[in-house]
């Protein structure tokens, strides 16, 4: 007999092309059957008029632990995840110290069990202490269970290095997450333009991302490797990856639900809690990236989960830190910026979200972001008319830093499941 | 022409504006009648400082704290004396030697003075944006006396209010900014001010300290100083800070001097009764020369002199809400 039974939902797998009303069926972690089944099951869930797809994967998270728990731990996390249905996070490595040795991949990989939650995957350094001077043991990260590298929060800033870092990632089949961001641009807290000027606050223009990504391509196209652009800001950039596909490059990128969905204009109050890295740019930035992934110039959905403590989002503008959480509200988010918009329906936004995310950590977790029977259980259930006001003192999350509260948003993710359990449900 | 609503003349005649702002952030929020209101209520103040007895009762038991973040002579003298002329209390405060140099936030410090029964904060801060952020977070008025790179109103109060009892108008006037306008909060607060009441601003300077969109405030640019000064009726000299020579902003001083510095043989090129002004400390000799600063085209003492007048009425205005 079935353990979960989910019934009548629109099952969408990007990964096979699926899109109708059907059952999926989940058997000791694993999916038993898709399809119109006659089966039983202990537990039952009635998705009709619910979205069914693979488990959500978020490719950008600040867990934050060790070194910084009061803001978030890999246990709360994991539960902001599976509250806002996604099933495997990568946790980012600028932890302190940061993860760039396998010991402290095996302590993310200990932690998340403890936690049971979501499959939380760690990312390694590129450099040692994220210091932009010497290889990390990206190797040894990678037989510990790393699944990924990055200096995320900085971008490397030596080509030499960076080169290296590609020809020994791509040795290791591994992806390489980079940051674009040229340090030597970095010379505001929001993006350069009329409102910075406006606001008397330093800028950080969309050149100094494109110029980093600009070099890497040039470097991608003569070692090879894969090669991830994390959270995109920029039309500029938008194009110059264009062209890379175009040339065949393996290069992957990410966007993040607050550059789909706002502009610069939002520093205006000086609320930190619009200050982000890259920043918010202009409208036209927005629309060039809804585009991105449209085209699928932007393959992945990612949220930049970046919690902060209260106190800290309570400084002035300048001293604030960048970020903001958003694993919780995040498909409400993504389907605002994309669905509502109507530039896209749900299954090719589910491909940003699960195919798209997939492919990228393929060689180490290759099973993921898929319904295939017989495959690991991973399953979202999604309300795409839930109609809901974001309470931020709600979430999962133990940080509060979410310029989303009190917004009205047009979808939910209801129910997840890892690993053939439950481990969210907003169904009665 | 139709004679409109004077900027000149007191606001007597027909319904006076009914004055709703707590907090006084920056010219930016102000609508032209709040501008002229302001710049009205403080020619009524200008009478005080003249008498034997320097003082009005108009804040007797309320108390203002003067929270200076970042170092000032004028400014600060100029709201304690304007403070006092109203009869309220002061309190004082600067960074250093105080809790901030403990790493106290900006936040607590301002909470725990206003635990203590303020009615009035006046802030300069080096953070933009540091007045925003109290004003959501405090009950007691807050008036910007220099956010960072952000605003400075009450300085451009001051400059308007000299530019009308110099030249008997604003609107349609067109006034020179000369210098780092990139990181002025002066230059920020005359070209929304001057905007709002109707006159036309060029900002000159050099484009690494000219930024392009400034354009977006109403303002246009000109990086060649000689091209402007015969079409203006007002050229505000900004003081060039030494410290930015690090960043590359401009070769030297010397070279700035030269291109951007207001001297005699460039008075010369302007008009007649040109009104130069400059808000303060002044490098003579470098922005500006001695000639200049202290001939008859200059109002730089008189600009001082309004400074106190304006803050009378800011701290007045804001204290009826």
């Amino acid at each position: 007999m079935n353990d979960i039974l989910i019934r009548n939902g629109r099952v969408i797998d990007p990964a096979s092309g699926l899109d109708e009303c059907a059952d999926v069926a989940i058997a000791k972690g694993r999916i038993s059957r898709v399809g119109k089944a006659q089966a039983k099951a202990k537990h039952v869930i009635d998705a009709h008029g619910l979205v069914v797809c693979p488990g959500l994967i978020d490719l950008h998270v600040h867990c934050r632990e060790p070194g910084h728990e009061e803001e978030e731990t890999i246990a709360t996390a994991s539960a902001a995840a599976v509250a806002g249905g996604f099933t495997t996070i990568l946790a980012m490595p600028n932890t302190h110290p940061p993860q760039d040795n396998e010991t402290s991949i095996h302590y993310v990989l200990q932690r998340a069990r403890e936690a049971a939650l979501a499959r939380v995957l760690p990312v390694g350094c590129i450099t040692k202490g994220q210091e932009g001077k010497n290889l990390a043991e990206l190797g040894l990260m990678t037989q510990a269970g790393a699944v990924a590298f990055t200096d995320d929060g900085l971008g490397v800033a030596s080509a030499s290095l960076m080169q290296r870092a590609l020809q020994y990632s791509g040795m290791l089949s591994m992806p390489l997450m980079q940051h674009c961001q040229d340090p030597d641009l970095m010379t505001g807290v929001m993006n350069s333009g009329a409102v910075a000027v406006r606001l008397g606050l330093g800028g950080i223009a969309a050149s100094g991302e494109q110029i980093m990504l600009r070099r890497d391509l040039e470097l991608v196209e003569r070692t090879g490797g894969h090669y991830h652009v994390q959270h995109v800001s920029s039309a500029g950039s938008v194009e110059l990856l264009r062209q890379a596909r175009q040339k065949g490059l393996d290069v992957s990128a990410e966007a993040t639900p607050h550059h789909l969905l706002l502009t610069e204009a939002a520093c205006s109050t000086y609320d930190p809690n619009y200050k982000m890295n890259p920043p918010l740019r202009s409208a036209a930035d927005v629309d060039a990236l809804r585009q991105g992934v449209l085209d699928g110039t932007i393959d992945c959905l990612a949220t930049d989960h970046a919690p902060h403590s209260k106190e800290e989002k309570e400084l002035e503008f300048a001293l604030a830190p960048f970020g903001i959480i958003g694993l919780d509200c995040a498909v409400g988010l993504y389907a605002k910026a994309l669905i509502e918009t109507q530039l896209m329906d749900w299954p090719l936004m589910i491909a940003r979200m699960t195919t798209g995310p997939a492919k990228v950590i393929c060689n180490s977790k290759p099973e993921l972001g898929r319904l295939t029977v017989g495959g690991i259980a991973d399953v979202t259930i999604i309300d795409p008319q839930a109609d809901w006001t974001v309470d931020v003192s709600a979430f999962a999350s133990r940080a509060r830093n979410c310029p989303y509260d009190g917004w009205r948003l047009p979808a939910r993710a209801v129910v997840t499941i890892v690993d053939g359990q439950v481990k969210h449900s907003l169904l009665t | 022409m139709a004679k409109k609503a004077s900027s000149s003349s007191r606001a007597t005649d027909g319904p006076r504006l009914v004055w709703t702002r707590k907090d006084l952030l920056g010219l930016d929020d102000l609508g032209p009648e709040e501008i002229v209101h302001i710049l009205d209520t403080a020619e009524s103040f200008k009478e005080v400082s003249t008498r034997s007895i320097k003082k009005v009762p108009l804040l007797r038991g309320k108390v203002v704290a003067l929270l200076f973040f970042e170092a000032s002579t004028r400014t600060r003298m100029s709201f304690e004396l304007a403070a006092s002329r109203l009869s309220a209390d002061t309190v004082q405060f600067t960074s250093s030697g105080s809790s901030v140099a403990k790493g106290e936030t900006t936040l607590d410090t301002v909470r725990n003075i206003e635990a203590m029964g303020v009615d009035i904060f006046v802030i300069r801060h080096h953070q933009s944006g540091a007045c925003h952020m109290l004003s959501r977070n405090v009950k007691a008025s807050i008036v910007n006396a220099g956010d960072g790179q952000h605003e400075h109103p009450t300085q451009a109060l001051l400059d308007i209010f000299t530019i009308r009892q110099r030249l008997k108008r604003v609107e349609g006037l067109k006034v020179a900014i000369v210098g780092d306008i990139a990181h002025s909060r002066v230059a920020r607060s005359n070209i929304l001010g001057l905007k709002k009441l109707g006159a036309e601003v060029v900002v000159v300077g050099p484009p690494t300290l000219v930024p392009a969109t400034i354009e977006k405030m109403g303002c246009t640019i000109s990086h060649n100083l000689d091209d402007v000064l015969g079409h203006v009726d007002v050229i505000n000299m900004l003081r060039i800070q030494f410290e930015r020579l690090g960043g590359n902003l401009f070769p030297s001083i010397r070279e700035y001097s030269r291109l951007y510095g207001m001297n005699a043989q460039r008075l010369e090129q302007c008009k007649p009764n040109v009104l130069i002004m400059h808000p303060g400390p002044i490098n003579r000799g470098v922005e500006i020369t001695s000639e200049v600063a202290d001939g008859p085209n200059s109002c730089i003492l008189q600009q001082v002199t309004n400074g106190l007048a304006i803050r009378m009425a800011v701290l007045y205005l804001v204290s009826q809400v």
